[in-house]
């Protein structure tokens, strides 16, 4: 069994993000940048069955810069057998779309069984790149499972859906997303440092990839303006003296909130 | 097809209920794509006929309803390939869909399949000269930024509950769609459960008003508090992940940038401290009072009425006034 586990490096939601006014695209220097957390707990999902089935594979796949290289040590840190890193310039400001013709050809070129990522990135919030993946590649896709029961042949689960849940099933090779109902991401443990050193990792460009940035038969979504909202200032502030429940009652009736 | 297509045709997919009805988000939808072009609504699934009318009299000036082969056993490849079929059709200006779990497979598939520049998780659509253009509030609502497609009609994800404007309602014309299977390989659906609500109260995404609480209510029981504010001010109920974390509320419940975001008229925030990662997720919200025992608590930097008090005797007080002016 051979289980590639998309990762993204996103900025740190614990501290401000900042995008550049100018370009904008994310400014990786003003805040620190970490694996997304549902990226680590996929990872988790891989290396529990890995853990338990001995002869798994569990591989790492990420698209980012050089940069992200540290991020890509420390999945190898926490249990991944080896890492694919998409590096190329012409991916700086990819949207969507090129994003899944980049990732699906280096989980082809890779080789699955399964591919595992998280429902929604923190950072772009978007919840569409299995489905993307998966209808690139022509395999099945189940997205934002709350369980995952992986065999030898299928994956199966428990997902959300809006307004329930469902029960899904599908034959590998298959896509799947998951979301923060699954367990969290094991810590890198010493040992797991140190052997993450020696682990490979293969850096390939789009051109290996055979993926063309600006082909002029796919339509890019772009970015055409961006701004920064105005903070937001801060109103009333009253310290409780007995009333205060009281003036925040007159405060929501009088703005009409009630 | 006997029924004309308007040149500045919007396509709008529309989701459907476990339970078979048309979802919340389809007003919010025919809005938006009402205010660039003629909405034309896509309804996908058994009781896509008896929906027609409802999607009429939200604004769709044609309504194509499709049952196609494999829906309700085949995951997410019979609504792309009934969208494939509808664009095909109507060849609209733009594809708009709910950013919903259901509707964000379907519009990643079909923007992949048909190579359409694809535009997630948009707060509203605009026209420009060069077509429908999609905007966005990222990092949690600290930047609002537009995105357009190089060419052809972009596919776009719409938040659910961000939509203000409603469309003018129209005369019923619905047409049966035909469908061509793609072929393409899913998985397969087993059981399906409808989440039965068993409170009246609203549901969190899209909600008018959102009282929240936080690691301040100190334990599950004491949460209820939090209920009891909200059913007097007819919200629905949040949570910070910390009170998540702590096992006061379901998973459900939690606001932030790994939880749900709202942007409500009123948000209600008691004994929320305001870390950015809860922040991300409501500070569009129109109005936000917070109640916190900490004076220095970050959340009183965006609150436009904050109390420095103890939520145990203030939000009971607020709770006897308000019922007390309503009576």
């Amino acid at each position: 069994m051979r289980i590639l586990v998309l990762v993204k490096e996103v900025p740190d939601t614990w501290g401000d993000r900042v995008l550049n006014l100018e370009t904008g695209l994310a400014d990786r220097g003003a805040s620190e940048a970490v694996i997304d957390e549902i990226g680590e707990r996929s990872l988790e999902v891989a290396l529990s069955y890995a853990d338990a089935n001995p002869g798994t594979e569990v591989v790492v796949v990420t698209m980012a810069p050089e940069s992200a290289s540290g991020s890509v040590r420390k999945a190898l840190a926490m249990g991944a057998a080896s890492a694919v890193h998409v590096v190329d310039d012409a991916l700086l400001g990819a949207d969507l779309g090129l994003s899944a013709q980049a990732l699906s050809a280096a989980i082809s070129r890779a080789g699955f069984d399964l591919v595992i990522t998280g429902n929604q990135s923190t950072d772009g919030s978007g919840g569409v790149m299995a489905s993307m993946i998966a209808e690139l590649l022509d395999v099945p896709s189940i997205t934002s499972m709350n369980s995952v029961t992986i065999t030898e042949s299928e994956v199966s689960g428990e997902r959300s859906v809006d307004g329930g849940s469902m029960t899904a099933s599908a034959a590998l090779p298959a896509v799947i997303s998951i979301t923060e109902r699954l367990p969290d991401a094991r810590f890198p443990n010493f040992k797991g440092i140190m052997a993450a050193k020696k682990k490979p990792v293969d850096t390939v460009s789009l051109a290996d990839l055979g993926v063309v940035a600006d082909d002029p038969d796919a339509a890019r979504s772009i970015m055409i303006a961006v701004a920064q909202k105005p903070p937001r200032a801060a109103g009333v502030k009253v310290v409780d003296e007995g009333d205060a429940g009281v003036q925040l009652a007159e405060f929501l009736i009088s703005n009409r909130l009630v | 097809m006997m029924v004309d297509i308007a040149a500045d045709a919007v396509l709008v997919v529309l989701d459907v209920t476990p339970g078979g009805a048309l979802a919340p988000s389809a007003a919010g939808l025919l809005g938006a794509a009402a205010g660039v072009g003629t909405p034309v609504a896509l309804i996908v699934g058994d009781s896509a006929e008896a929906l027609a009318p409802a999607a009429a009299e939200l604004g769709a000036a044609l309504v194509l309803t499709a049952t196609p082969a494999g829906l309700g056993e085949a995951l997410g490849v019979p609504a792309t390939d009934a969208v494939a079929a509808a664009a095909a059709l109507v060849n609209p200006d733009a594809v708009l869909l709910s950013h919903s779990i259901e509707s964000r497979e379907t519009a990643g598939r079909y923007a992949a399949r048909s190579r359409s520049a694809l535009c997630v998780d948009a707060v509203g659509v605009t026209r420009d000269d060069e077509g429908i253009v999609a905007h966005h509030s990222v990092y949690g609502g600290a930047y609002n930024v537009e995105a357009a497609a190089t060419f052809g009609a972009p596919v776009i994800t719409v938040r659910q509950g961000s939509i203000d404007s409603r469309a003018q309602a129209q005369p019923l014309v619905a047409e049966k769609l035909d469908v061509a299977t793609s072929g393409r390989k899913a998985a397969t659906i087993g059981s399906v459960d409808e989440v039965v609500v068993t409170s009246a109260r609203p549901e969190l995404r899209g909600a008018a008003k959102v009282v929240s609480g936080g690691r301040g209510l100190g334990s599950e029981e004491k949460f209820a508090l939090v209920g009891e504010l909200a059913d007097v001010l007819g919200a629905a109920v949040g949570a910070s992940r910390a009170a998540v974390d702590a096992g006061y509320i379901a998973q459900s419940a939690q606001v932030g940038q790994t939880g749900v975001s709202v942007a409500p008229q009123l948000y209600v925030a008691l004994g929320i401290s305001g870390a950015i990662q809860h922040k991300a997720g409501m500070q569009t919200a129109k109005t936000i009072v917070a109640i916190n025992k900490d004076a220095d608590a970050p959340i009183f930097e965006i609150a436009d009425f904050g109390v420095v008090g103890d939520l145990f005797t203030v939000v009971p007080q607020l709770i006897e006034t308000l019922q007390a002016k309503k009576a």
